[in-house]
């Protein structure tokens, strides 16, 4: 066994050239032979890349899909986040761990199966839903639950639990998933017929200066929410000397709620990389990294093989459409559960074999990114805008949208509502109109741009999609009336806490304190004070906290505490007597009672 | 001599040398920035957040910040100062921090700060969370109750002593430090001259054997404020600008 | 209070070792001057067990340990107009807390059957009616009831609480000096 694991290591780390920023593809290959990297390993893949042991400790316990621990051959992780949990997350969840005989978190004895939750997924739309090692499972359900541990003892296959296939790409044998697109209205940029290579002999019949301007003719702004100006974006790379750069496409979807990415990565892959070799030609890089979340990792025979049929195009390669003076490669880095990660300069982290701890900036990417060189990350949507930008014009672009938001936005519609899935909607879009086509509007509730973005009330469903007004990454999750405010703004919170990477004292801190203090209020057990001190924490959170999770992982509660005040208010109330009702009797004398074996003779008695 | 940037902090106008950030800048015009990640000869970190100031009304670390030429710093406002309160307690519940009978009570930066901020108590829940102690080396201590996470000693072994004995693993609230080696100190190249040993700024890396040498009363911050040392007192001559010949207004009206 | 009224002063002492009353006592001929201000109502110092009326300030040393800390920190909240958590006890659970990251029955098993200096042959935990239950954890008397004042210190220096208790009895802010504020 040991000769093996040595020689494994050794294998798996060569095919990398033993080189320290392929950290997370060799920690990831080892998994899926062994299930774990465990101390052992750990001191072998330290000594074949040359890096301290501690690197590779600090960054296997850094992502949740990695574990130093032996885990079950079969990992199952079920999708938990809020709209999981409005469609039976934890009916699905209490099946398998009854089938399974295990607690979440756990491994059966014989080592077959391991049950774990995760963050979203990116399955909103055919929630509850979860993951097999790399296989979704989508519309879960008690007795689907109990049947796919019981397939799964019997044939021990993943693959097959795959009895029927979603539709468009996702039928087909590279990707064969039972996801389904749910794509209900495709709009004149994302989801239009493609016309390939188009895009890039365009491009390249211009200038790299005429394509970033024509970026900003068309007021192209990055799609992932902040909405930078992609053409400015580039033209800070462009400038930063004649060296190595590089394109990053953050195809690290992990905002709850969001998956619309998974869509495009599904059926517009190749104008996702058209997109990315544009940006390559724009600032002068040879070289793009697309960071695929593991969630996705169904996905990457697929857009391998996109890519190598690019390769054998002459769309990719060492001389991009014939042109010497132009090479342009696309290699999938894989990322291992980590939210942070779409954050780009923890994800310029990651891609570097490193814990996705983001970086301090300045300097900010464009100067100093990837292996310190000048580098441009663009979301997946971004970089479709690009290719349609180059095909069509930058004026038809822009001749679509809002003011200040030209173009397109895909919304990721999920929750409380007919019909959940992607929608490419003009900017300046209301609200109200989204809800109609979807079939939220009686929603008593509106989560717009995911936890991290705003909880918008009926008195603001006139408000507009766009980065003017209602910013957001794509992710809409509708909320009827009979769902619970505070149980949404928890299980956000909950999210905040899972996903904090732990730099910074705010976020660390902060994010669990808050979580606390809405459960506090949520359970009937909080005080008038209690929402000063959320307003308190919310404000340091804000306003130090490094990066963008958590100067926004507070907003949920900011968002709420406004809109939705009564919630709070009337949970709220002084306690008798000056009594903390934090403080519970009852509750702190329970361990004590069961050790003791007679009740408390002052529980019952408060107030 | 190269001319220096010039800006404001708190209104009041000083020079950097180019590269230097606003913690610099300011340490070296006599204008104390609370701070706990920071410390003058390690690279800047950012963790701790204390150093947050406002550069034009937007907040930064200014450990991290570059000083910029024109740019208007605050620093000493009531608002970033509750923010450092609020910060300073949320490492109080965080760790378990028993004063009364830590070493490195009297001396402690992140207890000095709490005076220096007049808490008596932190307004949040203590969270009680169980941290490893590792006593394994015969001349030195880690405790993590008392770990503030703010990698003085991870960026000192790797950069100051050429290890790399430091690091943290997992991440969130249940990131902590963790060495070099599969479980304990004694099992990594850790040597009791380390200077990642003289940078901790709480008790959580201690050298064994020489606990509680200075009595109460003669500690570092007993009768003096924390950041004593980096205001001063002005020499009589000093006007206080900070050596900005070329800006100083008492200079140039003399 | 009125000027010819001496204000009420209880005191008690929770999870605590009593070193915040001996500390108070430091105070020494002071303590004449202080007889002059307050009047003791319920406390250790004069034995009064019970509160005899409406009191003005009320000392809280030690967290809460137990079922029966939580009575009496909730008897004196009841009858303060005013309470100060005096020591680390109080203001966060001080050295009772050390117990705080173990489960209760570890805790039980080490002091009364497991722990080195432990000759317990029966391998009986002391439970008897008379004895209040303790608690999951020791909580500062703040996450109890509402505290008005902390006074931190193992203890707080008899000067700190003198200081502190002159400015409260004469109406004046309780701002104590940089050196009157310590956590050791």
């Amino acid at each position: 066994m040991h000769d093996d694991v040595e020689s494994t290591v050794q294998r798996i780390c060569q095919s990398y050239d033993n080189d320290g920023r392929r950290l997370m593809d060799i920690v990831t290959d080892l998994h899926r032979e062994y299930g774990c990297v465990d101390p052992e390993a750990m001191d072998l893949i330290a000594r074949c890349v040359n890096v301290p042991r501690l690197r590779v400790q600090s960054l296997v316990s850094f992502y949740s899909f990695y574990a130093e621990a032996p885990r079950g051959r079969i990992v199952i992780r079920l999708s938990d986040d809020v709209i999981d949990r409005m469609h039976g997350y934890d009916r699905v969840a209490a099946a398998f761990c009854d089938e399974l005989g295990i607690g979440m978190g756990e491994t059966t004895a014989d080592g077959l199966f391991t049950l774990e939750r995760t963050a979203c997924i990116g399955m909103c739309d055919q929630a509850p839903a979860g993951l097999v090692n790399d296989v979704v499972i989508t519309h879960l359900s008690s007795d689907k639950a109990r049947q796919i541990v019981q397939d799964l003892r019997r044939h021990g296959d993943p693959h097959q639990l795959v009895t029927s296939l979603g539709d468009g790409e996702n039928g087909c044998d590279l990707i064969h998933s039972m996801v389904r697109n749910n794509l209900r209205k495709a709009g004149s940029v994302i989801f239009s017929p493609i016309n390939r290579g188009e895009a890039i002999r365009k491009a390249l019949s211009i200038s790299p200066q005429e394509v970033i301007r024509a970026m900003k003719t068309a007021r192209l702004r990055g799609r992932g929410g902040a909405g930078f100006p992609a053409g400015m974006k580039w033209e800070f790379a462009r400038g930063a000397g004649d060296g190595q750069k590089y394109i990053l496409c953050n195809a690290d979807e992990g905002e709850p709620g969001t998956f619309k990415d998974r869509v495009i990565l599904t059926e517009r892959a190749d104008r996702v990389f058209a997109g990315m070799t544009i940006a390559g030609y724009a600032i002068g890089a040879s070289e793009g990294i697309m960071y695929l979340r593991a969630e996705y990792a169904y996905l990457k025979p697929h857009l391998e093989d996109v890519l190598r049929r690019r390769r054998i195009d002459g769309l990719l390669g060492e001389t991009v459409l014939g042109r010497n003076e132009f090479a342009f490669d696309i290699r999938i880095q894989i990322g291992a559960g980590a939210y942070v990660c779409g954050e780009e300069t923890a994800l310029i982290s990651s891609c570097e074999g490193k814990r996705g701890d983001p970086m301090t900036r300045p300097p900010f990417p464009a100067q100093k990114g990837y292996n310190g060189c000048p580098t441009v990350i663009n979301n997946v949507e971004t970089l479709c805008c690009v290719t349609k930008i180059m095909e069509e014009g930058p004026a038809t672009f822009s001749d679509c949208g809002s003011d200040q938001s030209s173009g397109t936005k895909l919304l990721s519609i999920s929750g409380d509502c007919k019909r959940a899935g992607v929608y490419e909607f003009p900017f300046g879009t209301t609200l109200r109109e989204v809800l109609n086509e979807c079939g939220g509007l009686e929603a008593q509730a509106v989560q717009v741009g995911g936890p991290s973005g705003k909880m918008v009330s009926p008195a603001d469903f006139d408000r507009k999609i766009c980065f003017e007004d209602l910013a957001t990454g794509g992710s809409v999750m509708v909320f009827g009336p009979q769902r619970n405010i505070l149980d949404i703004v928890h299980g956000f919170m909950d999210f905040f806490v899972d996903e904090s990477c732990g730099y910074c004292t705010p976020c660390r801190v902060g994010n669990v304190l808050l979580k606390q203090l809405v459960e506090r209020v949520r359970d009937g057990s909080g005080e008038p004070d209690d929402l000063d001190q959320m307003r308190r924490i919310a404000g340091t959170m804000k306003a130090t906290s490094r990066c963008g999770l958590g100067q926004t992982s507070s907003n949920p509660v900011m968002s709420t505490l406004t809109t939705f005040e009564t919630e709070y208010t009337d949970r709220v109330q002084d306690g008798p007597d000056g009594q903390r009702r934090g403080f519970d009797l009852a509750e702190s004398v329970k361990a004590a009672e069961s050790i003791a074996g007679r009740p408390s003779v002052h529980t019952g008695q408060d107030d | 001599m190269t001319p220096g940037i010039t800006f404001t902090i708190d209104g009041k106008q000083v020079t950097a040398a180019p590269g230097q950030t606003i913690i610099e800048a300011a340490d070296t015009a006599g204008i104390y920035i609370p701070r706990l990640c920071h410390k003058p000869g390690l690279e800047p970190f950012g963790s701790c957040r204390l150093c947050t100031v406002t550069v034009g009304g937007r907040p930064c670390s200014s450990c991290t910040q570059p000083a910029a030429e024109g740019i208007v710093v605050e620093s000493d406002t009531d608002e970033l100062n509750e923010h450092r309160r609020a910060l300073l307690e949320m490492l109080f519940v965080e760790g378990n921090h028993f004063c009364m009978f830590c070493e490195k009570s009297g001396n402690c930066e992140l207890q000095a700060l709490a005076y220096k901020f007049g808490i008596t108590a932190p307004s949040f829940t203590y969270q009680w969370q169980k941290h490893d102690v590792d006593a394994s080396h015969p001349q030195i201590l880690i405790d993590r109750n008392r770990c503030i996470l703010c990698a003085r000693c991870v960026r000192a072994s790797q950069d100051l002593d050429g290890k790399s004995v430091f690091g943290f693993v997992g991440r969130g609230p249940n990131k902590r430090l963790a060495v070099n080696a599969e479980a304990r100190l004694s099992d990594t190249n850790v040597d009791v001259t380390d200077e990642a040993l003289d940078v901790c700024p709480v008790g959580a890396l201690l050298r064994k054997h020489v606990g509680y040498k200075v009595p109460i009363g003669k500690r570092q911050f007993d009768h003096t404020p924390i950041g004593s040392d980096v205001e001063g007192e002005p020499a009589p001559d000093d006007c206080g600008c900070g050596g900005a010949e070329n800006v100083c207004q008492c200079t140039q009206s003399e | 209070m009125g000027e010819n009224q001496k204000a009420r002063i209880a005191t008690t002492s929770l999870a605590g070792c009593f070193g915040c009353h001996m500390s108070l006592l430091d105070i020494d001929e002071r303590i004449l001057q202080l007889a002059e201000l307050v009047v003791f109502d319920k406390s250790p110092i004069n034995d009064i067990k019970q509160f005899t009326g409406r009191c003005d300030v009320g000392l809280i040393e030690g967290g809460c340990c137990n079922e029966h800390n939580v009575e009496v920190l909730r008897d004196f909240r009841k009858h303060c107009d005013i309470l100060i958590s005096i020591g680390d006890c109080a203001t966060m659970g001080g050295i009772p807390a050390l117990r705080n990251t173990v489960p209760l029955q570890e805790c039980l098993d080490e002091a009364y059957r497991d722990g080195p200096s432990v000759h317990n042959p029966s391998g009986m935990i002391p439970n008897d009616v008379e004895l209040p239950l303790i608690l999951d954890k020791v909580y500062p008397a703040h996450e109890v009831v509402k505290i008005d004042y902390h006074l931190p210190g193992c203890p707080p220096s008899a000067d700190t609480l003198w200081e502190a208790l002159v400015a409260l009895l004469t109406a004046k802010p309780v701002e104590l000096p940089y050196e009157l504020v310590k956590y050791d």
